[in-house]
């Protein structure tokens, strides 16, 4: 009899002591997560002067497993560098692995903190180079 | 000049309506924030806040829910049985409010020559003495099982196969249950020697309260509880309605405000309950001062109720649902032989120790 009532009540004492425990709730709008510092959330690019620091070595494309980095080379006809005229993450096919910044060996590309990524159109979700580059 | 109507004056039919009124909204407010603290304490007990957003901490959250449940569309199954379909909620609900009638929620409050018993079908007579359903356990017992017709004809008129299965499931549990729980509540009139509410309570003046009476009635009262949470679906009794199992079990196919009053008709249960364990075990409305401050009384009342209350919303926090088996095997072949030899072993007490208050007595 004893053996049969006592794991009832243990049950019953942890429910009652979790009863006062702090919750772990987070209130998300109103409260925010804290981000580690590695955390990887939305792509962007860092800057050089006027443009993004790629130099289009295609190393992210190539290492992409998700093949959603789009990369076009071109020659700036002044300094003779060679720069993407067109840097395109397909942010729906994305899996936010972050190979693409390990890859980089300019450290043009980095991910940010940003989690919220929600949008109203597919086409919205196509970022570009001027939306990916740093506005700072 | 003194009005009367059948022999009683006119102030007491006042009284009486007033008493239905109150308790009436008590019981309905209970049930809407049965909802909300049963999730906020469950919450709690899991770690999580329960519903923050509607009102301070959530307080608007059973509001928010009645009007959504009020505005939602109408769904009637087409190859469902219409007239059963929208008459079973009501055969659930309704009797899970009118159990209420005989429960005594406090002492009798004396108004100059007016004496008005905190009951609402009771009254005063001339002679002062208080006359109530002498029959009060019984109307309740009976009560307490048509609400289960509401349950097997949801069940059945649904025509669904999950509906159909919830619908068995809460007879076939209603039935073992209740025999047990009857054969707990046997160990009572034999001491009380009354089916009288009013009277059970006022046998149990002075914390002379049944549960601590002798041994076999406190194991009478926990099996009553347990039984009784088997009775209106409960967790961990809850298979009519076992969302893993049958969906939604009896109330699947049911939308708006028929779901609504399911849901009501289920915590109103569990408050008729929770009044019942309290009248006929936790001493009703005694406590410290009811003598002297009649007023009290329902506040004592209402207190242990909800602490009752509060006990069912822990269960349900802690323990898993019973396998069909399981709960079979729990019914017939362990709470049914125990109250049993409960009945005996009370009939022993009460001619070798009394029926009086025995733990009262060792400490006076």
């Amino acid at each position: 009899m004893l053996n049969v009532a006592s794991p009832l009540i243990n049950g019953l004492k942890i429910t009652l002591q979790h009863l006062f425990k702090k919750p772990v709730t987070l209130q998300y709008p109103t409260e925010r997560p804290e981000i580690g510092p590695r955390f990887r959330g939305l792509h962007a690019l860092n800057r050089y002067h006027d443009r993004s620091k790629c130099v289009a070595c295609y190393l992210c494309p190539t290492v992409c497993p998700a093949k959603c980095i789009t990369v076009e080379a071109a020659e700036d006809p002044i300094t003779h560098d060679k720069y993407a005229s067109r840097y395109d993450i397909d942010l729906l096919r994305c899996i936010f692995c972050g190979y693409c910044v390990e890859a980089c060996p300019v450290d043009a590309v980095k991910m940010t903190g940003n989690f919220e990524l929600a949008n109203y159109s597919r086409d919205d979700f196509n970022y570009t180079q001027e939306k990916l580059t740093d506005k700072q | 000049m003194e009005y009367e109507i059948l022999g009683l004056p006119v102030w007491y039919y006042i009284a009486m309506v007033a008493k239905v009124l109150v308790v009436f909204v008590w019981v309905l407010l209970t049930v809407a924030y049965a909802t909300y603290a049963e999730r906020k304490i469950i919450g709690h007990m899991q770690v999580r806040l329960g519903p923050m957003r509607t009102g301070w901490h959530g307080l608007l959250q059973p509001i928010a829910d009645g009007l959504k449940l009020f505005f939602k569309e109408e769904i009637i199954p087409s190859e469902a049985s219409t007239f059963a379909f929208l008459v079973a909620p009501l055969i659930a609900l309704v009797p899970a409010f009118i159990s209420f009638a005989v429960i005594p929620f406090g002492s009798t409050l004396t108004f100059g020559e007016y004496k008005i018993p905190l009951q609402i079908a009771a009254y005063a007579d001339k002679a002062g003495s208080i006359i109530d359903v002498n029959v009060g356990v019984l109307y309740i017992l009976a009560l307490s099982s048509l609400g289960v017709y509401g349950i097997v004809l949801a069940g059945w008129s649904s025509n669904s196969k999950y509906s159909l299965l919830g619908g068995l499931r809460a007879s076939a549990q209603m039935i073992s249950y209740e025999l047990a729980a009857g054969l707990a509540l046997i160990t009572v009139f034999m001491v009380s020697g009354t089916l009288s509410l009013q009277k059970i309570v006022a046998d149990q003046a002075g914390f002379g309260w049944y549960a601590w009476r002798n041994p076999f009635l406190f194991a009478a009262f926990i099996i009553f509880f347990i039984c009784s949470l088997a009775e209106i679906n409960r967790t961990p009794f809850d298979l009519p309605e076992a969302e893993t199992e049958l969906v939604s079990g009896f109330c699947t196919e049911y939308s708006s405000m028929k779901y609504a009053m399911f849901f009501m008709a289920e915590y109103a249960n569990m408050i008729t309950v929770c009044a019942m364990t309290v009248t006929l075990f936790l001493g009703g409305w005694h406590g410290p001062f009811t003598d002297a401050m009649p007023i009290l009384s329902p506040f004592y009342f209402i207190a242990k109720v909800y602490t009752l209350i509060f006990t069912c919303m822990w269960i349900r926090a802690t323990y898993p649902r019973y396998r069909y088996d399981q709960l079979m095997g729990l019914g017939w072949k362990f709470f049914l032989p125990i109250t049993l030899v409960l009945i005996v072993g009370n009939a022993f007490w009460i001619n070798v120790v009394g029926a009086g208050n025995w733990l009262g007595t060792l400490f006076a």
